[in-house]
């Protein structure tokens, strides 16, 4: 078929511009800063393992996370009339067009000790919550921040179910819930995966979220990265550690494909 | 559907068009101009726009960006494609710049308004021979305090005080915080020496139970709202801080402290020397130091320019401390590059020890066996399956 | 539960949208301090349009913003139906590349495209080549998989059949894909378009580093705003441009309600003189 020839245009994009830049990014990693090679960036990442495995965990979590909060309100858009379900569409996709930076700094002044939450519950009389500078606070911020892109793709999958499918298994004497477990839950598989990987990519790599939310020892791979090109000056380091968190986030990617069974073809089309 | 979309698109499209875009010709040229951000007067509240009288002065159209630290300057210069003609870093990176070749030295016969500037900013340890940099502002770091909570604050000691334990604040800078750690030693804060700096880790490590946050920019809101007590940051900030809370104190502790220039250049590769030249005078002009000045709350380098600035900051002894008091402060320098990486994983450490690494090491090894297990498990049983079928048909996928 | 449902939404809607609020009220608030109210003002507005820089760091935003994502769909869009005839290793190979801008840090990808420019301009002899284009080519760069990523599952959702139909119909394959093809996949390309535009109207990292001294966008100067708190009038930039996106969206919405209900007509009118 000759509609192939159609991504070559894209094909030659994406090598001039994502794949030589890759390049330079594998020869940074293994280069010092005159130029020569050197394995040393690789050996010195072991120290940085804890900071990489942290970041990881915290945004698998904020993934489920999202996943959980996100799937209710996609079903619910779903099921809404066609013109509220495209204000809704609206309403997910207006927070994303604004800045980032000023809605994580709201967020800051909403939770400090001295912020507005715990200024109102103590003009409440109650005592104030400890709700900044935590773990929790870090996963709030990312949770806000691409659960987004947890609920578009989600939609997206669940508008287009069969609604035969769904009355066929009530028919064969389903209650709800088993035709949520057994038919709804399995078909939107392929937005679930789609979801979480746009929201566990993307909080990764984050560093803003921890350096306002989080506790003084908080940090992320992404804060320590963009140190290395801020702070230290040692850019062949920062470019040896985004190559590992590449790998991982490859890693983990592929094993949710892999155990979504939408590997091959359509787990990464779909994703 | 479509065709709204891409008539809306278009609609946009014009709207920013038509928006005014940089002029390409200006009698005098253009320059490039790179400095931090919000680190000019601009016009806000009433303020002078340093940039426009400039431009209206001269004819020469300034483009101005901004930056957000030394290092990201130091970064977009060194990666080179773009081309400045006049940049504003601070005292050590100009080091920096100067021992890599990267400044182009300066003509002062262009520059006649270098002669306001004092005697005690010429010849600095950062620029010896006075031939690269024109000082722009300089301060001090000091601690700042709210009297209602704390009192006793002659020196940095008070950072490391338990009484005040989550009400610190701390910069999230390695090079300040780790000066502020050498001071209290006794160090210099331009040492190389790596047990000296281990020491010093050492002293911050100590210091994170009570730390609240390593901060930078949100200093302001934390010490004016009372969420902090304490904090190091510049001079000229307090001043507007103490604006908004008036029980804030300052403190040039008796320990030492820093103090800092930043200095105008002229990077290698600019297109209009001239050009740049004549802004560094403009900002050298007493009178536009002075306005300038007023809005930014740092120090001038530039004693005629206290004639034209708010008195009561002309006179603060926060922002001019006298002579004897200034002795004690000391510059950064450029430091070697194997100083700094050192520094900054030793600033790692201080930052993330005290969280429970093996705790993530271990659960991410038991979940990596646990996955690993499961897919040679479900490989197996895959196998099996196929064989019992005897055909080679792959399984239904979703 | 249906009713527990439409609660939870209306929950996380309002979770979405508290500071956003909380931003919109600060750009009337007198002080710089969100969490301190300091009386009513509308100065912040007239701040902010006296500081022409910051309006036309605006207009760069959306400009950058507006071309960026439309070359991304049209260029993504023609990716997405090219992969999906391919089979086997190249349609992995190419997928996977897709994946690359979405997982290395955006400093990493900044700094490396940055290289990259600056390499270019040494050898091509610009001086200073960092700019609007650079800019906008690693806007298209970072903007392609989320356009590919929207289209793609709707190519594979959709009836392989169909585009044979319509050519055994007498379409030409053009003709196949404008009539029937791309109705089937166009809430993937608008979805894919739309993210695109927000995703290259708020970036900052990545922008920083390949652009030069001419053409800076807003969320870059945002950033740099690290030596003073931010300026009130940047709040009521922010209240601005949530006002005018969400008229967009409302006024974009009223128009597709009127086509819908003027199709209707025209059908109901269609069927009546057959009764």
């Amino acid at each position: 078929m000759k509609s192939k020839w159609l991504s070559g245009p894209y094909v030659i994009w994406m090598v001039l511009f994502t794949l030589i830049p890759l390049g330079i990014v594998f020869y940074f990693a293994f280069t010092d800063g005159t130029g020569q090679f050197t394995l040393a960036n690789i050996q010195r990442l072991g120290a940085y393992l804890p900071i990489l495995l942290r970041s990881a965990w915290m945004s698998i979590f904020s993934s489920i996370l999202c996943l959980l909060i996100g799937y209710p309100v996609a079903y619910c858009m779903s099921k809404a009339s066609p013109t509220r379900q495209k204000i809704y569409y609206m309403l997910i996709m207006l927070p994303m067009c604004l800045s980032f930076l000023l809605r994580t700094m709201a967020w800051v002044s909403l939770l400090e000790d001295t912020g507005i939450i715990n200024n109102f519950l103590r003009s409440l009389g109650l005592s104030p919550l400890p709700l900044i500078r935590n773990t929790g606070a870090v996963i709030l911020g990312m949770v806000y921040n691409y659960l987004p892109f947890m609920i578009m793709p989600l939609y997206t999958v669940l508008i287009k179910i069969d609604h035969r499918l769904i009355e066929a298994a009530q028919d064969l004497g389903c209650n709800q819930v088993q035709v949520f477990t057994k038919v709804i839950l399995p078909l939107s598989v392929p937005g679930i995966v789609s979801g979480i990987t746009m929201v566990f990519v993307p909080a990764v790599s984050t560093f803003y979220i921890s350096q306002k939310l989080g506790s003084p020892g908080a940090v992320l791979i992404g804060d320590v990265i963009e140190s290395q090109f801020k702070g230290a000056y040692n850019p062949n380091l920062g470019a040896a550690m985004s190559l590992i968190l590449m790998a991982l986030i490859f890693l983990c990617v592929g094993l949710m494909n892999h155990f979504s069974g939408t590997d091959d073809e359509e787990g990464v089309a779909t994703l | 559907m479509m065709k709204r979309i891409v008539t809306l698109a278009l609609c946009a499209l014009l709207a920013a068009v038509s928006l005014p875009l940089p002029a390409s010709a200006a009698p005098g040229g253009t320059i490039n101009v790179y400095n931090w951000g919000q680190y000019i007067s601009d016009g806000t509240d009433g303020s002078l726009d340093v940039i426009a009288a400039f431009e209206e002065e001269t004819g020469i159209k300034v483009n101005y960006v901004t930056f957000d630290s030394n290092e990201t300057m130091y970064t977009k210069l060194k990666t080179g494609g773009s081309s400045y003609d006049v940049i504003i870093p601070s005292d050590y990176m100009v080091g920096r710049l100067i021992a890599e070749d990267m400044l182009e030295p300066l003509n002062f016969d262009n520059i006649p308004n270098y002669q306001y500037v004092d005697e005690s900013f010429r010849n600095t340890a950062y620029d010896p021979d006075n031939l690269y940099s024109v000082p722009y502002t300089w301060g001090t770091v000091g601690l700042i305090y709210n009297s209602k909570y704390v009192d006793n604050v002659t020196g940095w000691s008070s950072l490391w005080d338990p009484q005040y334990a989550g009400k610190i604040l701390m910069f999230d800078n390695c090079r300040d915080a780790f000066a502020i750690a050498e001071l209290r030693l006794g160090y210099s804060i331009n040492s190389s020496d790596p047990a000296e700096y281990q020491e010093a880790a050492n002293l911050l490590q100590q210091q994170k139970p009570y730390v609240q946050q390593y901060v930078m920019d949100q200093i302001f809101s934390k010490m004016e709202r009372e969420e902090a007590w304490l904090a190091p940051y510049y001079a000229g900030d307090y001043l507007t801080m103490v604006e908004e809370n008036p029980d804030l104190s300052f403190c040039l502790p008796e320990e030492g402290f820093n103090m800092f220039i930043d200095a105008m250049c002229i990077p290698k590769g600019c297109t209009n020397k001239e050009g740049a030249e004549a802004f560094i005078n403009f900002l050298c002009d007493p009178e536009i130091s002075g306005r300038n000045m007023d809005y930014l709350g740092y120090s001038t380098p530039i004693s005629a320019a206290k004639e034209y600035m708010d008195p009561e900051v002309a006179n603060d002894p926060v922002a001019y401390p006298d002579a004897e008091t200034l002795s004690r402060g000391s510059s950064f320098l450029a430091l070697p590059t194997e100083s700094t990486q050192l520094m900054d994983s030793l600033w790692l450490t201080v930052k993330t020890a005290g969280g429970n690494t093996s705790f993530y090491l271990w659960s991410s090894a038991a979940v990596l066996i646990l996955v690993v297990g499961l897919l040679t498990i479900a490989k197996i049983r895959k196998k099996r399956r196929i064989a019992r079928r005897g055909c080679s048909r792959r399984p239904d996928n979703l | 539960m249906k009713r527990f449902n439409k609660i939870f939404t209306f929950l996380v809607f309002l979770f979405l949208y508290i500071p956003m609020i909380l931003l919109v009220v600060s750009s009337f608030n007198q002080g710089t301090d969100m969490a301190v109210w300091k009386g009513f003002t509308f100065s912040q507005y007239g701040e902010l349009f006296r500081d022409r820089s910051l309006l036309r760091l605006l207009g760069n935003s959306v400009l950058v913003a507006v071309l960026s994502s439309l070359i991304a769909t049209i260029l993504g869009t023609m990716a997405a139906l090219g992969i999906h005839a391919m089979r086997g290793r190249m349609r992995r190979i190419v997928l996977g590349v897709t994946n690359i801008p979405l997982t290395n840090p955006e400093i990493v990808t900044g700094v490396a495209l940055a290289l990259l420019f600056a390499f270019a301009g040494t050898m091509l002899k610009i001086n200073s080549i960092l700019g609007f284009w650079t800019l906008l080519i690693a806007h298209v760069t970072f903007n392609l998989p989320y356009v590919i990523l929207s289209v793609m599952p709707k190519l594979v959702q959709m009836d392989p059949d169909l585009a044979e139909a319509a050519q055994d119909l007498g379409c030409t394959p053009f003709q196949a894909f404008t009539k029937v093809v791309i109705h089937e996949i166009l809430p993937g390309i608008v979805s894919g378009a739309l993210m695109a535009f927000t995703m290259s109207l708020d970036d900052f990292v990545i922008s920083y580093f390949v652009t030069g001294s001419d053409f800076v966008t807003l969320p870059v100067e945002i950033y740099n705003y690290t030596k003073k708190p931010i300026q009130p009038k940047i709040y009521a930039l922010f209240a601005l441009m949530f006002g005018v996106i969400l008229l967009l969206m409302v006024a974009m919405n009223l128009l597709q309600l009127r086509d819908l209900k003027r199709r209707r007509t025209k059908l109901t009118q269609r069927r009546e003189p057959s009764r």
